[in-house]
């Protein structure tokens, strides 16, 4: 393969993998040359097999900012081709092909606005929301900033370090921790209207995870008076 | 600069060869939208082409009664997966552009909820898009942008405007919604024009 395209391709070194949850490794590359990214961008990963078979994903960035260090977290799809390489066989020193940043619509730049900045993550959704939380910590940008995050259990968050900082409502789908008000179960309507800012407070609201959530809570938002035009959406799907 | 990846073998190396370079098949249909889904009643619907000589606006009564085409075709997502053998039913631009003069180059697709996407007017025409209404034989879902979609297979699929509600011609090839936020201003999934 050639073409203008792969001389934007480089070479990131795994300096650190850990296991984030039962399924999902976090993932630290040194990028050779990267020049920094904002806020909920992502990256394309290439594998290249010895017979020269390529597999090229696209993956949300977990931190932001100037400099040469990208954090990664991956969940493993079960029937993955690439997510199980990545959390399973990847070790520090490997090297991988990196292409980006990419996206310039699903970002938050600091910028201390008026309007507040509800986060809404599903899963593995979260990813680029903790690049936003970081991000708007590290400069100690003033604008208020919310999150909500639907995810299966307490074993499965993202980023915690991250998130105990931040003003966080969690929704549990399959078991909640002990002593957790409110039993384990799927976003509603009625948590989702008693989680975010209002309508009324207009804000900008970034919403990311599989096609059904991201979908069901968008509809739902419209629904309750926010404006389309505030709602930045991201959905992974395909494997 | 590509090298191999350290213990990596990959699971089919039999490439179809209707996928793209950088490409994976899916046997699903990923979704990837920009903000909420609009929801648009055919009551409601309108379709209208406007050049720098007049605008012609077709209601979906009228839209269903020109000429429809059966298409299949493979589609290409830039974010690296393919469907391949879809099929479509819809009406082509060449339908659409008859009778219709400009001395315009280029088009800029509008959709409900404000999406946009530029695209060459010559690669709209001679059997190359159309405006979809079904995909495999039932009405265009709302998520997959129903009630109707621009399709323009031989680009990548951001190109496809699902929602759209117009076609406007322009003098040059002014950047859409994502050619303005780092995808490729014509995006062939062939030469990989992913992103600038």
């Amino acid at each position: 393969m050639s073409g203008p395209a792969d001389t934007a391709w480089r070479v990131g070194s795994v300096s650190r993998i850990s296991k984030e949850t039962p399924s999902a490794a976090r993932i630290v590359l040194d990028v050779d040359g990267w020049p920094g990214n904002d806020a909920g961008q992502h990256l394309d990963i290439r594998l290249t097999a010895p017979d020269g078979y390529t597999a090229t994903r696209s993956y949300s960035i977990a931190s932001a900012g100037p400099g040469m260090v990208v954090d990664l977290a991956v969940d493993k799809l079960p029937d993955g081709e690439v997510s199980p390489f990545l959390v399973d066989d990847v070790m520090a020193g490997d090297k991988l092909e990196v292409h980006g940043p990419l996206g310039g619509w699903f970002v938050w730049r600091p910028d201390a606005a008026s309007s507040p900045v509800q986060l809404i993550g599903g899963g593995s959704g979260v990813v680029p929301l903790i690049a936003m939380l970081r991000s708007h910590h590290d400069t100690a940008d003033a604008t208020p900033f919310r999150l909500l995050y639907s995810l299966r259990t307490p074993e499965d968050t993202f980023f915690p370090e991250v998130l105990k900082d931040a003003d966080v409502d969690y929704v549990y789908t399959r078991r909640a921790p002990d002593g957790w008000p409110t039993p384990a179960g799927r976003l509603t309507k009625d948590v989702l209207a008693a989680s975010v800012f209002a309508a009324a407070e207009k804000p900008r609201v970034f919403l990311c995870g599989s096609t059904g959530f991201v979908e069901t809570v968008a509809a739902w938002l419209v629904e309750l008076g926010h404006d389309p035009r505030m709602i930045r959406t991201e959905r992974f799907g395909g494997t | 600069m590509s090298f191999i990846t350290r213990g990596f073998s990959g699971r089919s190396h039999d490439r179809d060869p209707r996928l793209p370079p950088g490409q994976t098949e899916v046997s699903d249909w990923p979704v990837l939208s920009a903000g909420p889904t609009p929801r648009v009643d055919t009551e409601e619907w309108e379709f209208s082409i406007r050049t720098e000589n007049g605008a012609h606006t077709w209601t979906w009564d009228q839209f269903m009664a020109l000429k429809i085409d059966d298409v299949s075709t493979d589609i290409h997502c830039v974010t690296h997966w393919s469907k391949l053998g879809t099929s479509w039913r819809g009406v082509s631009i060449d339908t659409l552009f008859e009778g219709i003069e400009t001395s315009h180059d280029f088009v800029m697709a509008h959709s409900y909820g404000g999406y946009t996407t530029n695209v060459p007017l010559d690669e709209l025409l001679n059997g190359q898009a159309w405006i979809a209404f079904e995909f495999d034989g039932e009405p265009l879902e709302a998520e997959h942008g129903g009630p109707a979609r621009l399709i323009v297979p031989h680009l990548y699929f951001w190109k496809s405007a699902k929602w759209v509600r117009g076609l406007v011609t322009m003098p040059n090839d002014d950047p859409g919604f994502w050619e303005q936020s780092g995808y490729h201003i014509h995006g062939d999934p062939w030469k990989e024009e992913r992103y600038w």
